[in-house]
């Protein structure tokens, strides 16, 4: 049976972990090589490095700390931020990236995700998007929640899909840092219009509001967070076996010497 | 040493990196003398079947691979990989595979129901067939350990030549072994310690 996915998002700019309470007033975290390898070691499904550097010297730090972070850890590794071209997409699958995470770039320029599924396939393009309630519809939001496009959030992501986006990764901007758990509504409007795995993003603040996801919407994916993890406030190894223990399938470690 | 065999489909750089951190010497190369010299090779492999076999042919690497595998050298064929192994394959047309395996690729969409999302992606546990002996490759490895899979299309009909699966639906084809040659449609440099020993089982075959 698929196990469902505890994603940590490591926000990175200027070569350090960075996470804001509704994107604003960032925090320094910690160095993201050693923070990828101990969430790695603690039972990380997966792992998505955002870049949210502006600066070409950012760029290449962060590509550099993707390299070295790749080197290390041998579980799925995402990187987003920044990508708004197929360019993009070679320069951080070179760096060791296995999935390419597309947000405003693509609203930009949509064709980014015809031509990147063509060249490496619909399951390397995560289209993610970031929505909120406007006038009782959900719209697509950019630079953190701040822009209205005016785009209709379930449309784009229909569209997204049917160009070749392989997953989704929704974060609800009515949730994001609020602590009090994950857009479930949004979420079960998303996950019942697209064949694509979904990843839930926006609101974690306990274990039991992954326990809640999972419940409540048990064709989910995958949960991701940033600073719950970041912060030590929700351990991924006490979070997985919470989620054993409530019977939700996951994938627990075998303690393992002499690999 | 393990020559990874390098015709433009992939990414390379995980797997280097996994022979590296279990201390095996492993080369993304396209070079025929260091592919005849090697005494094992990883066949990698992403994106359409179509389009990888095509590449394989043009680089060279079809031939040279399967007079390899002929010749008793081990060879491993990783998600995509594996499936080039396969005799033939129904994603999008029809593409003849290099029929080191028994069996053919077919779209699992179909069979797996309506609620499965694909394509099938993220951990999931392997079980092993009761009527025959573990393979070797799976050494220290027991059942209901997971790993990493991403795939839309699967290994069908392979008969004995069938060493692990994992349930999605149905019993979809996880790993596969002909003699000296062996299939993973998971990715084993993308499952964590479990991914890293299978590598080594094979590095020490």
């Amino acid at each position: 049976m698929i196990t469902k996915r505890i994603i940590p998002c490591l926000d990175v700019k200027d070569g350090r972990v960075v996470k804001g309470v509704n994107f604003e007033g960032l925090r320094d975290v910690s160095d993201p090589v050693a923070l990828a390898a101990m969430y790695s070691e603690a039972g990380a499904d997966e792992l998505v490095f955002y870049d949210i550097t502006a600066s070409a010297e950012g760029r290449k730090l962060f590509t550099d700390i993707l390299t070295r972070a790749a080197e290390r850890i041998f579980i799925p590794l995402t990187v987003g931020g920044g990508i708004s071209t197929v360019e993009d997409f070679d320069r951080v699958l070179k760096c060791g990236a296995d999935k390419v995470s597309v947000n405003s770039g693509a609203i930009k320029n949509p064709s980014v995700i015809n031509e990147a599924a063509e060249k490496y396939g619909n399951q390397c393009v995560v289209l993610s998007v970031d929505a909120k309630r406007v006038d009782g519809s959900y719209h697509v939001f950019l630079n953190g929640g701040r822009v209205d496009t005016g785009m209709d959030a379930l449309e784009w992501i229909r569209e997204g899909v049917s160009r070749g986006a392989g997953e989704i990764v929704l974060n609800s901007i009515d949730t994001d840092g609020v602590k009090q758990g994950f857009d479930l509504e949004m979420l079960a409007a998303v996950n019942a219009l697209v064949k694509v795995p979904v990843i839930a993003s926006g609101g974690a603040g306990s274990a039991e509001d992954f326990v809640k996801l999972f419940r409540e919407i048990p064709d989910i994916s995958a949960g991701l967070a940033a600073s719950i993890f970041h912060f030590g406030e929700v351990k991924i190894d006490a979070l997985k076996e919470k989620l054993f223990a409530e019977g939700i399938p996951v994938r627990l470690l075998r303690e393992r010497q002499n690999v | 040493m393990i020559a990874i065999i390098d015709y433009g489909v992939g990414n390379l750089f995980s797997l280097t990196s996994s022979f590296r951190e279990i201390g095996k010497e492993a080369v993304p190369t396209r070079d025929e003398k260091l592919i005849r010299t090697a005494d094992r090779l990883i066949l990698p492999g992403v994106g359409a079947f179509g389009d990888a076999a095509r590449k394989l042919r043009e680089s060279g690497m079809f031939d040279l691979v399967r007079e390899e595998a002929e010749r008793g050298k081990p060879v491993l064929g990783i998600c995509l990989g594996m499936q080039l192994l396969f005799e033939r394959s129904f994603e999008y047309g029809e593409y003849e595979g290099l029929g080191l395996v028994k069996g053919e690729v077919r779209p699992f969409e179909p069979l797996v129901g309506e609620k499965l999302d694909i394509p099938h992606i993220g951990w999931n546990a392997l079980s092993f067939p009761k009527e025959r002996e573990k393979s070797p490759v799976f050494c220290g490895i027991e059942e209901g350990d997971c790993v990493y899979f991403v795939h839309s299309y699967a290994g069908f009909d392979c008969d004995d030549s069938l060493i692990a699966w994992t349930e999605y639906g149905i019993p979809l084809t996880a790993a596969v072994q002909q003699e000296n040659v062996y299939g993973m449609q998971f990715h084993p440099e993308k499952s964590g310690s479990i991914g890293l020993r299978i590598l080594k089982n094979f590095a020490e075959l």
